[in-house]
């Protein structure tokens, strides 16, 4: 054995040791039995390594692209093949299209980012409260959460869109808007089943505020339940921001928006198929991989499930 | 002798059931008290409404000579402190022992948290070794060792005891009453105890109180239980029920 | 005691030899139970031992009901006569219910909560025995009154939840006696009873088991209970028997694990502070 395969070793059991003699060893010790979980299940790894190669390309779009996303050579360029010069083609601007989705990521990053600090936070709130208060405050929170619910998300966001004026901060906003309820149920429903618990009514017993309770005990629990549920929905998220970027409703021109591209590339879908295509197989590729990243973290971070 | 807990005509409703019909009961400074019954006796019921975990529909409950109301303030709960009956759902499953200490020092403002968190582990023969541990790396008997390491560092003056070894095991029951009858000794600890079982009861308290169907059934002193000298027939059966089994 | 004492010599109803029910989990191989031994006439065995000895996997291994992922061995785990582990799942299935029962825990969560008390017992008979529906009612009917349930006819019809846990246990004694089985595994069965009521239930077995002639094991975690109620004491720790005993003969056991576990109860009129503590040696379960 040599000697980094013993360190390696050695951090190792530090790490799954029964006896942490630190805060931090715990709290590092758990992260690493659910990172491993998550590691054992190939397809989430996959999905990870697609969020991650997103990440990255957002942050080196400008090194990455080799054209400009927003100015294209109209005289010599439009509708261009894939070729060596340009990988995926060009559209009907002459603008290169691999350099438009390169870019077109950071918005696709943005939108999912912003709808997912604005949207889980609030359902978080909005259920865990209502979970744990009962009640009258029950009975209106969840009113509230229903009347979301009543209508088709992408319906809804069209109508804040159309009241907003269309744009893609206010695309952000009316999907965050759209997308919180079932945060709030899911938020809800594990709070109704820890609130009568035993280690909730022994905190209870110590004085602490309900304020207290909701903020410090419950929550925790619903995170990662909620974690879960945000990632298998990053999927819906994009699909309903290129949706409203497709209906002209998001991105504006000359944004790389990748649903809006679609938009404009159906119109030349049968002859030059590549510029609906390109941005539609990048839309493909990130939904799935936000979809097989959420499904290794339901395994890995499940309370339920194993010894957690 | 002074009164640590008194309830007189205590009633308790849930939606239209009487779990208590009027109990009378009257624990002494110091002293340690049974609850024996079956299952919908009332008696956790009892133990619940001093915490106000039950709402009082009727009665009065008078504790260290202070009358409660509806609500308990935070000096109520640095008096009174009560220990559940399964240990492995009265630990919080996201913390590790150091944070379920911490927590209701937190709550308090208790300043010299980490000399009491290392004495209240060392009290209940856990060690320094536990500190860091979730509850999911804990035996059921060291689990109930932490909530008692919990209930008791807020230095309360009076325990309620819900069951608190019917989940063990045999051998790890004798270790945590051993446990609870040293933290009394040392802290002259007053113990209100519920338990089904009349050899637990006999074994860690002075008096007690039979109860069945949200009523109280006689109160008895160890020793006259022990005797046999008891008045109700229900009381004799449960004595002869925790002989074992008499083929007939 | 009913019991004669050359009923053992009559050829064992079960053989238990060597044993082993493992599991295979994320950390390694988990041995629940590692070579246990013993027979069994028609007689009234107990099994003892704390959580986590191996007691109710045995029970499960004997009837065929360990999760999927457990391996069960043994050199030997014959039932009267027929070699348990080599028979098709199907024959297993069908002396499961039908020649050796099983009674749990919980009778909450052994009955089906969506079907009435009697339609569970008529449907167990008939999947066991070719009989009329009006017959199998009236020998539900009658069972039911075996394990003296008062208004048999009235409980019939109720569903699991509409009955006391006592009254659960009793109709669940009902389902698993009505095929008339020869050998019953009773696992913790008056556990989750009242005192009161745990000693009614007792008497109802006790007396069905020694009028059929059955074989019993009784699994529990009360060796007091158990040694009342038993022929014959096997006492687990860690996956093995550490010691068998006749019950009535559990004073004088030997291991010092037993001692300890009889020792370390609290009992009325012994006033023993503090309570003796279990010591447990490693090679206990070595």
């Amino acid at each position: 054995m040599t000697a980094s395969d013993a360190g390696a070793f050695s951090r190792r059991e530090w790490l799954l040791s029964e006896r942490p003699a630190s805060r931090m060893q715990a709290r590092l010790g758990r992260a690493y039995v659910a990172w491993r979980r998550f590691t054992a299940n190939r397809l989430a790894f996959i999905g990870l390594l697609i969020i991650l190669a997103l990440v990255v390309i957002a942050a080196l779009a400008g090194v990455l692209a080799p054209y400009s996303p927003t100015v294209g050579d109209l005289k010599n360029a439009r509708l261009l093949a894939p070729s060596a010069a340009h990988w995926f083609g060009t559209d009907d601007l002459g603008r290169d299209i691999y350099s438009r989705i390169v870019y077109g990521s950071r918005w696709t990053l943005y939108v999912v980012i912003l709808v997912a600090v604005i949207a889980a936070p609030i359902g978080l709130l909005v259920g865990t409260v209502a979970g744990y208060a009962g009640g009258w405050t029950d009975t209106i929170l969840m009113r509230i959460t229903d009347i979301f619910l009543a209508f088709p998300k992408l319906v809804l966001a069209l109508a804040f869109v159309a009241a907003l004026g269309p744009g893609i901060e206010n695309a952000v906003i009316a999907i965050a808007i759209t997308s919180w309820p079932p945060y709030a149920r899911i938020a809800r429903a594990e709070t109704l089943t820890v609130r009568n618990s035993d280690y909730i009514k022994a905190v209870q017993l110590m004085g602490a505020s309900p304020f207290r309770i909701v903020l410090r005990h419950i929550m925790p629990l619903c995170i990662s339940s909620l974690i879960i549920r945000v990632t298998l929905d990053m999927a819906g998220i994009i699909l309903t921001a290129a949706g409203l970027g497709f209906l002209g409703l998001g991105a504006q021109p000359p944004l790389p928006e990748w649903g809006a591209m679609i938009a404009s590339g159906r119109r030349f879908i049968l002859d030059q198929w590549w510029v609906a295509a390109a941005p539609g197989a990048a839309i493909l590729i990130v939904s799935l991989g936000f979809n097989l990243l959420g499904d290794g973290l339901r395994d890995a971070l499940d309370p339920r499930s194993g010894d957690q | 002798m002074t009164a640590a807990i008194t309830i007189e005509g205590l009633e308790v409703v849930f939606d239209r059931f009487r779990a208590l019909k009027g109990v009378d009961l009257e624990v002494r400074e110091g002293e340690s008290y049974g609850l024996v019954g079956e299952s919908g006796s009332g008696k956790s019921t009892l133990l619940r409404a001093i915490t106000g975990l039950a709402p009082a529909a009727g009665g009065t409950i008078t504790v260290n000579g202070k009358a409660l109301g509806k609500t308990r303030d935070k000096a109520f709960y640095r008096d009174v402190q009560m220990v559940f009956q399964d240990p492995y759902g009265s630990l919080h499953p996201r913390q590790t022992v150091d944070r379920l200490l911490q927590e209701p020092l937190a709550i308090h403002g208790i300043a010299d948290g980490e000399k009491r968190i290392e004495r209240a582990l060392d009290e209940v023969g856990l060690g320094k070794g536990f500190r860091f541990r979730y509850a999911h790396q804990l035996s059921g008997g060291q689990r109930q060792r932490v909530a008692i390491a919990r209930a008791l560092i807020l230095e309360p003056s009076i325990l309620l005891l819900d069951e608190p070894t019917s989940a063990l095991d045999a051998s790890v029951q004798a270790e945590v009453l051993n446990l609870l009858e040293e933290v009394r000794r040392r802290r002259k600890l007053t113990f209100l105890m519920v338990s089904h079982d009349l050899a637990i009861i006999t074994h860690m308290c002075e008096r007690l109180m039979v109860m069945q169907n949200g009523e109280a059934v006689e109160t008895l002193t160890a020793s006259q239980l022990i005797g046999h000298r008891v008045s109700e027939d229900y009381t004799r059966n449960l004595l002869r029920a925790s002989e074992g089994f008499v083929r007939v | 005691m009913s019991g004669n004492p050359d009923k053992q010599s009559k050829g064992a109803l079960l053989e238990v030899d060597d044993l082993r029910v493992t599991f295979p989990t994320r950390t390694g191989i988990v041995q629940a139970v590692r070579g246990v031994s013993f027979s069994l006439g028609r007689e009234r065995l107990g099994i003892v031992g704390e959580s986590g000895s191996g007691k109710s996997q045995t029970g499960r291994a004997i009837m065929g009901v360990t999760p999927p992922q457990a391996q069960v061995s043994a050199k030997k785990l014959n039932f009267d006569g027929i070699d348990l582990l080599s028979i098709s799942p199907g024959q297993r299935r069908a002396l499961r219910g039908n020649r050796i029962a099983m009674i749990l825990q919980d009778p909450k969560y052994s009955l089906d909560p969506v079907m009435t008390i009697g339609r569970q017992i008529v449907e167990t008979l008939r999947t066991h025995e070719k009989v009329g529906k009006a017959e199998a009612r009236e020998r539900a009917l009658e069972m039911l009154r075996a394990v003296q349930i008062r208004d048999p006819a009235r409980v019939f019809d109720l569903h699991p939840h509409e009955v006391s846990g006592g009254m659960g246990q009793r109709a669940m004694i009902a389902m698993m006696l009505i095929a008339g089985p020869e050998l019953m595994i009773a696992d913790e069965p008056t556990s989750a009873l009242d005192v009161t009521v745990q000693l009614d239930v007792l008497n109802i077995l006790d007396k069905l088991v020694a009028e059929r002639g059955m074989g019993l094991i009784f699994i529990s975690h009360d060796l007091r209970l158990v040694s009342s109620f038993c022929d014959r004491v096997v006492v687990m720790y860690a996956g093995k028997v550490v010691e068998q005993l006749k019950a009535s003969e559990l004073r004088d056991a030997q291991h010092p694990y037993t001692r300890g576990l009889l020792n370390c109860m609290p009992r009325i009129g012994f006033e023993r502070h503090p309570l003796p503590v279990l010591d447990r040696k490693p090679e206990w379960a070595a």
